[in-house]
């Protein structure tokens, strides 16, 4: 009795607080990071050569240095060139920029599988190269992004614990600071764990579901 | 203050270096823990009997689905602590990111398997190979080298993640960086020296794997 009581009134609230920082993470570094993702991609196929360059560069380092590595650049070096983040917003910036260099390489894939003769036809048909790009090469580049763009969001949902790593504090902050305080790591951690599993599932099946929702009858790609 | 700042941190570059041979411990301990693991789940998820791939699903949804360092902290902390066991963290690093190692290298062979044509495993049962034999004498052969892509992919994701290792005080590039970063307060200079230095070893595992591609690709046998 006294172990449901302790998880009622300490671990419970104290938890439900992290997840709620969790989430205020996750969403809007996914789609700041998902939005990005599609422009980076987008330029580095159709930009001009500095851009291409440009972006290039960005992609390379931001897929080279470790998430942490680059959370830490936020949180602790920025201050040495006179910016202050708060640990909250240095973190969301870290997830986006790391997650849309992923991003941008799955919609750039996408988009070198989507025939040439689909820019061709949407000129022929009076499109502008711009609204080519958007109209009729994006729609379906991004649905063929969306598994490995998918999958980057899972990993966005399980790198969000890092943020705790630059104090700020989310779900494994939380518990940390709770299994610290009553030295009860295991079944904490446990807890955490299974909430992680949560929403890392209920991610996956939603993001399946979006993939047929937004499937085109007669473009589907064959599963395995 | 950004002016001089980079001589300092250049200062602390020996030091930090001395953590890439920590770095790739963990990570060369991680994959290879990963690979035994992975082999033995994959032939499992593909061969087994249901309760096996079902067991194996299970492992790998587990360790997929939770973040490395809740991971680290439950087997650090948690586990240890119950079972009164005594280990450094070194070792929890590297057995922590072996099991999620194994998970994500158990599908990558599963899926080098499953890409073989069925003709193999019958044409080895043909000629009088046991199951097993088919297994490991023709269809692993083929399946670890179709599978050397994905490692190269599995070895930069280990090594970025080798970082979060810093957390358990791992004296690997990360927390040596933090240490000099401590002293000479250079944290911007410091953490894009050790970006570089991660990038590096990213360049060079990748370069490596490629080689050993070709190198163990069988004449007359590109797909």
């Amino acid at each position: 009795m006294d172990e449901f009581l302790f998880l009622r009134q300490e671990v419970a609230p104290a938890l439900m607080s992290g997840l709620w920082m969790s989430i205020r993470l996750i969403l809007p570094s996914a789609v700041c990071g998902l939005a990005l993702g599609v422009l980076v991609g987008v330029l580095r196929i159709y930009g001009n050569h500095f851009l291409k360059a440009l972006v290039g560069t960005y992609v390379l380092f931001f897929r080279g240095f470790p998430l942490l590595v680059q959370l830490y650049l936020w949180y602790f070096g920025l201050p040495h060139v006179g910016i202050y983040l708060s640990p909250y917003m240095a973190a969301v910036i870290g997830f986006s920029l790391c997650s849309a260099a992923y991003h941008s390489e799955y919609v750039r894939g996408a988009i070198l599988s989507i025939k040439k003769g689909q820019m061709m036809a949407a000129k022929s048909l009076g499109f502008s190269h711009t609204g080519a790009i958007f109209y009729i090469i994006l729609p379906q580049a991004i649905r063929r992004a969306l598994p490995g763009s998918g999958n980057e969001l899972i990993y966005l949902i399980k790198y969000s614990s890092l943020a705790y790593m630059v104090t700020c504090i989310e779900l494994t902050g939380e518990g940390k600071i709770l299994a610290s305080a009553y030295f009860k790591y295991m079944e904490i951690f446990m807890i955490v764990g299974a909430i992680y599993l949560l929403m890392v599932s209920l991610a996956t099946w939603g993001l399946n579901r979006l993939e047929d929702f937004v499937a085109v009858p007669g473009f589907e790609r064959i599963h395995d | 203050m950004i002016g001089n700042g980079w001589k300092e941190a250049l200062e602390g570059l020996p030091y930090i270096l001395q953590g890439t041979w920590v770095t790739l411990a963990v990570v060369f301990g991680a994959l290879a823990l990963g690979l035994v693991l992975g082999l033995v789940l994959a032939v499992g998820h593909v061969y087994g009997k249901p309760a096996v791939r079902r067991g194996i699903g299970l492992y790998v949804w587990f360790f997929r689905g939770i973040p490395l360092l809740v991971l680290l902290f439950l087997f650090y902390f948690g586990i240890l602590g119950a079972l009164k066991l005594e280990l450094s963290p070194f070792v929890v690093a590297i057995i922590v990111l072996g099991l999620i190692s194994s998970a994500y290298q158990s599908q990558i062979i599963r899926g080098a398997i499953k890409s073989l044509p069925e003709g193999q495993m019958k044409a080895a049962r043909a000629i009088g190979m046991s199951d097993r034999q088919a297994i490991v004498f023709t269809i692993l052969p083929q399946a670890l080298r179709l599978a050397i892509p994905g490692w190269s992919n599995e070895y930069t994701v280990i090594l970025k993640d080798s970082a979060v290792t810093y957390a358990l005080g791992v004296a690997e590039l990360m927390t040596r960086a933090h240490h000099v970063a401590a002293r000479t307060y250079q944290h911007f200079w410091l953490y894009i020296l050790v970006g570089i230095i991660f990038m590096v070893l990213t360049f060079c595992g990748t370069r490596a794997m490629a080689m050993i591609e070709k190198k163990v690709a069988i004449k007359g046998y590109s797909r």
